[in-house]
């Protein structure tokens, strides 16, 4: 039962993707990307991964169409229409290629046997059972983002500050 | 190697890695409007950021990282297979925040281009400079 | 090109519902140790619901005004951040160790919980004043630039 709706999801999934390449304006490829990202939160949801799914939600679906729509209300119309060329040749042949070679290169993280996974093996077992006893927080991506690793989380609070930063001055203007 | 694809393809989401990551590829080089090239962007950030949380997941239905009460209660009793691998998810929180960070600023950069230019079409940009 | 909404519906359920986001997005920020959540959809949540305040009640109503006062406040998350850090270095022991925070009468797991509850407040206070200040920077030029043309 999980197997048919994990697929079903995969297959909505793809087919907003190529909704998204396919389609003709640019204020309608964005709002299609709303709705890919509300499917990549379900999937997310369905993988196990809440936290994720939540973040996701709030700020694929919600702030980051906000942020296309509110660069697109800036352009006149005519800018906004998209003219379809013809696909290179190159991109039609390199593509599958490059296909396979992810195909081939993500297999080894995804091996039969559950042990031998390559991102279980080290510290992420201790994480599960050391952390409630050492900061009493059931919530275990919380106390290893905010506790366990908090430099990476410091400093990616760095790189938030530098980018509200950055966007004020490319684009205010100091007249008032 | 064929076995290898095979274990791949048993997971619904490494397909759709693949696929979205060929999509995102294929909108951010052969499109010539800028606007266009940072969707293409999103599309392969986030069916990047799918397949970390993929590679944590564990078979037979290990429940979602949050302990339950009577794992907290007695925390010797916690088995680390009926939880999903919680690593992953830290990496990807991170990513999600920073992704609509430089999503704000590069639109900022096109936005500024756009008033200078006039244009959003990056050959169209390209002739007016000269 | 912010103006306040013109139907009566719009206004109504904006002043219904902006009330309710924010209290959920405490809500989230403080459970975010128990359940799903934590510091960054609280932020994100926190500043969506005063871009919705603009959107709908226009410039010149009180959430408007509150919302440029509080864009100055932009570096504030880091330093709360920092500041929790610097707090455990003064108590003894490293950086971001929060088993070091000088509270009398609490043990090790208390402190680190407490630790964590305050870096996630520095994260969302960050976040949300980020997310309301990249929205006015892309807003901002909108009727400069249709009087050019």
């Amino acid at each position: 039962m999980m197997d048919w709706f994990e697929i079903a999801l995969v297959i909505l999934l793809i087919t907003t993707a190529v909704g998204v390449i396919r389609v003709k304006t640019l204020i309608s490829a964005v709002l299609i990307l709303a709705c890919y990202s509300f499917l990549m939160a379900v999937v997310w949801a369905q993988l196990g991964a809440v936290d994720v799914a939540f973040v996701e939600a709030v700020v694929g679906a919600g702030l980051s169409t906000v942020l296309f729509l509110l660069t697109l209300f800036r352009a006149r119309a005519k800018d906004t229409q998209l003219r379809r060329t013809p696909t290179p040749l190159v991109a039609l042949l390199g593509l599958p290629l490059l296909g396979f070679v992810l195909l081939y290169a993500i297999a080894p993280l995804y091996p039969d046997g559950q042990p031998l996974r390559p991102a279980s093996t080290h510290v992420a077992d201790a994480y599960l059972q050391e952390s409630y006893k050492a900061t009493k927080t059931p919530n275990v991506v919380t106390a290893v983002l905010m506790d366990y690793r908090a430099f990476d989380t410091l400093i990616e609070t760095g790189v938030i500050f530098t980018a509200g930063i950055a966007c004020a001055l490319l684009l205010r203007s100091h007249s008032e | 190697m064929s076995e290898h694809i095979q274990a791949a393809l048993e997971r619904p989401s490494l397909i759709a890695f693949v696929v979205l990551f060929l999509c995102g590829f294929f909108v951010m080089t052969t499109n010539s409007n800028m606007i266009k090239k940072l969707i293409g962007i999103y599309l392969l950030q986030t069916s990047v950021l799918l397949l970390l949380v993929t590679i944590g997941v564990k078979q037979n239905a290990a429940s979602v990282p949050i302990l339950t009460e009577k794992h907290i209660e007695s925390p010797e009793t916690i088995a680390p297979a009926a939880y999903v691998n919680p690593l992953p998810h830290v990496l990807t929180l991170t990513a999600i925040v920073v992704q609509v960070a430089t999503l704000g600023v590069s639109l900022a950069l096109v936005a500024a281009i756009y008033r200078k230019y006039g244009s959003l079409d990056e050959n169209e940009v390209l002739q007016r400079i000269e | 090109m912010i103006e306040a909404h013109d139907s009566l519906i719009v206004r109504s359920a904006g002043k219904l519902l902006i009330p309710l986001s924010q209290l959920f997005a405490l809500y989230v920020l403080f459970f975010g140790q128990y359940g799903p959540g934590g510091g960054f959809a609280g932020g994100v949540i926190l500043g969506t619901s005063f871009l919705l305040a603009v959107l709908v009640l226009g410039p010149q109503a009180p959430p408007c005004r509150l919302a440029h006062q509080l864009e100055h406040g932009d570096g504030v998350g880091l330093m709360i951040f920092v500041g929790v850090g610097g707090l455990c270095l003064i108590g003894g022991g490293t950086f971001l160790d929060y088993s070091n925070l000088q509270i009398p009468g609490w043990n090790d797991e208390e402190r680190r919980s407490l630790g964590i509850v305050l870096t996630q407040i520095g994260v969302a206070a960050d976040i949300a004043v980020t997310a309301l200040s990249i929205v006015f920077s892309l807003g901002q030029h909108h009727s400069q630039e249709a009087s050019h043309e």
